[in-house]
């Protein structure tokens, strides 16, 4: 028992750079941009917004820029990174596939559908709303998931390989029906395209307070069956045999999975590889207990989300900005490298 | 204890058990043999309610398993399956953990009373220095082990073993065994699916044998464990001897005419168990 609070007392020193990264790319998210602020306005700006006693900085357009602009935005791709990194390690899980990521089930295919469908009949203008489209994204997802479960429900339970073959028709029939919106409304082609490519420019309170309550949502599902989570690594007849009821398992995490995917992707469109890449370096670096990967792919997807916004939308002279998508990939993808790598020669901790 | 009868069991509409009526009381310790296909696994798995049955009951202390609920069945019934499936990145204490589940309330997590058992279990099985390890270093022999002191976490009234010993060395067979008859003395009722029919015939006191499906032989060991019933059961040519220091009877197959390699010609004792060719 000792060993057991020992053992956790470790893996918690062992998260805290985790955390610690999350926060100095916050901090850096607060600090970057092309309107000048000062180190210390933007801590006085920050203390203040957590209720600290400090005076406000001389120039008030820097709270204005600081929290509404930046810190916002950082905040929610904080969140969108950990929503990704969490939905891809139960995708990889449940699923028990290492290729699985959040897009698995067709979600993003639906979300970006519903999308496009709001950006080509101008809901947004219609509703008066600029989260028509966002919550149009979400409905998508929604249907998505549904009909995916519902076709592999058919097809002979919720096991793993009818659940990603129909996931695979429905991403491939969405993105036909996505062609074909875009081939019957061509003005809307480069918003939609800009929207499915993703990102965080002009995202903020609005879009904060609809991903929020999917987040938490998401996070209790999962957190609920997290225990199961890892049983359903060992197989259906394993499960059965511990006394998991592994059909109400997957469900319920196939659907919470699904639910933080959709939310992310209505929020700030499709962005690739931190689904996939923040669980397999947190299992290789951690180890695979669910209960520790779990919050650890979150500290680690949120955080590089949100360096790589940073990045992209500081990087390009002249405030243009990169896709976020693009900067993931880019930085991920070697530090995925050098990882296998590593794993390979035994490097393991 | 456990009671079938009727029992039809089977994959996708495949049936492999085709006629089941077994009784087993509690404190049992039967050996379930049989050739390749014979439905060992099969009755393992129906029994531990993966496989729902076809038609018949399967019922544990008088209550149908199919109407348990998941962890109280659990609670009854532990498994060491055949070629479990592993994970890589999981540690053998988590896996051991594991079999704490059934135990667990629907929002608590595995507490001290938990950790101790599953200490418990990994000491008695010898795999406790291997706790902090990951599955994907293990051996198939450590990971057998593995999975049966999981199975002795679970604490269940009855233990089903399917082939837990296919991948051990000799010494670890008999310490297994000798483990489970302690398990057994000590009231766990242990039905086990094996190959290794001598290893059977000495810690099992009664054999039931499968073919086809059905049940060929069934009865104690010293009444089944026999020249003809072994010769039919397995067709070839099998002579049983007592075991040198126990007594108990012991199998040894008898290499059919051809191009074996034997001791020479001055060997040429075929037992009378020697029915067909």
């Amino acid at each position: 028992m000792l060993r057991a609070r020992h053992s956790r007392v470790r893996a918690a020193a062992r998260t805290l750079p985790l955390l610690l990264a999350g926060l100095a790319a916050l901090a850096a998210a607060c600090l970057a941009g092309s309107y000048p602020a000062a180190a210390t306005d933007v801590a006085a700006v920050v203390g203040r917004a957590l209720g600290l006693d400090l005076p406000a900085p001389a120039d008030a357009a820097v709270t204005a820029v600081v929290l509404d602009l930046r810190l916002l935005r950082a905040l929610l791709a904080y969140g969108v990174g950990a929503a990704l990194a969490v939905a891809g390690a139960v995708f990889q899980g449940v699923l028990r596939n290492p290729l699985a990521d959040p897009f698995t089930l067709g979600v993003s295919g639906g979300a970006a559908f519903g999308a496009a469908l709001s950006l080509s009949l101008s809901l947004a203008v219609f509703f008066g709303t600029a989260l028509a489209t966002p919550a149009c994204a979400l409905l998508g997802g929604g249907a998505t998931l549904a009909a995916v479960l519902a076709l592999s429900r058919l097809a002979g339970g919720l096991r793993r390989e009818t659940v990603v073959l129909a996931g695979i028709v429905a991403a491939t029939f969405l993105s036909a029906l996505l062609s074909l919106v875009k081939a019957l409304n061509e003005e809307s082609v480069a918003g939609i395209v800009f929207w499915i490519m993703g990102g965080f420019q002009g995202r903020g309170r609005a879009e904060l307070a609809l991903f929020l309550p999917c987040l938490v949502l998401g996070l209790a599902a999962i957190w609920l069956y997290v225990r199961e989570l890892d049983i359903l690594l060992l197989g259906e007849t394993q499960a059965r045999q511990l006394g998991v009821a592994a059909g109400r398992a997957r469900l319920v995490l196939l659907t919470a999975a699904s639910l933080l995917t959709a939310a992310a992707v209505a929020v700030s469109g499709v962005i690739g590889f931190v689904g996939l890449i923040a669980p397999h370096a947190c299992r290789r670096l951690y180890g695979g207990e669910h209960g520790t990967l779990l919050l650890q792919s979150a500290l680690a997807g949120g955080a590089l989300l949100v360096a790589s916004d940073v990045l992209a939308r500081t990087i390009l002279p002249g405030g243009a900005e990169l896709p976020v998508g693009v900067v993931t990939a880019l930085c991920g993808g070697p530090f995925f490298c050098a990882l296998l790598l590593t794993g390979r020669n035994g490097a393991r901790p | 204890m456990i009671r079938c009868q009727g029992l039809r069991s089977g994959y996708h509409g495949r049936p492999v058990l085709q006629g089941i009526d077994l009784e087993v009381a509690a404190g049992e310790m039967v050996g379930i043999l049989g050739p390749n296909g014979a439905g060992k696994t099969t009755l393992l798995l129906t029994l531990s309610g993966v496989l729902s049955p076809g038609s018949g009951t399967v019922r544990l202390d008088g209550t149908d398993v199919a109407a348990m609920a998941d962890r109280e069945r659990a609670r009854k019934v532990a498994a060491v399956p055949q070629r479990g499936e592993s994970a890589r990145e999981l540690t053998v204490r988590s896996l051991v953990l594991m079999g704490r589940y059934p135990y667990l309330s629907f929002l608590g997590g595995y507490g001290p009373g938990d950790e101790a058992a599953a200490a418990a279990a990994m000491e008695a099985v010898g795999v406790a220095d291997l706790a902090p390890r990951r599955l994907g270093e293990l051996s198939g022999g450590e990971f057998q082990r593995v999975l049966t002191a999981r199975a002795l976490a679970q604490e269940s009234d009855v233990l089903l073993l399917d082939e837990a010993s296919a991948s051990l060395d000799v010494a670890r067979k008999i310490e297994l065994y000798q483990l489970l008859a302690a398990r057994n003395a000590a009231g766990t009722t242990i039905l086990a699916a094996l190959h290794d029919i001598n290893l059977a015939a000495l810690f099992c006191r009664r054999l039931v044998f499968l073919k086809g499906g059905r049940i060929e032989a069934d009865g104690p060991t010293a009444a089944v464990f026999t020249q003809p019933t072994l010769s039919r059961i397995y067709e070839t040519d099998i002579i049983v001897i007592p075991h040198p220091t126990t007594g108990l009877p012991q199998a040894l197959a008898v290499p059919g005419p051809g191009p074996a390699p034997g001791p020479g010609p001055g060997c040429t004792g075929h037992g009378p168990g020697r029915s067909r060719q």
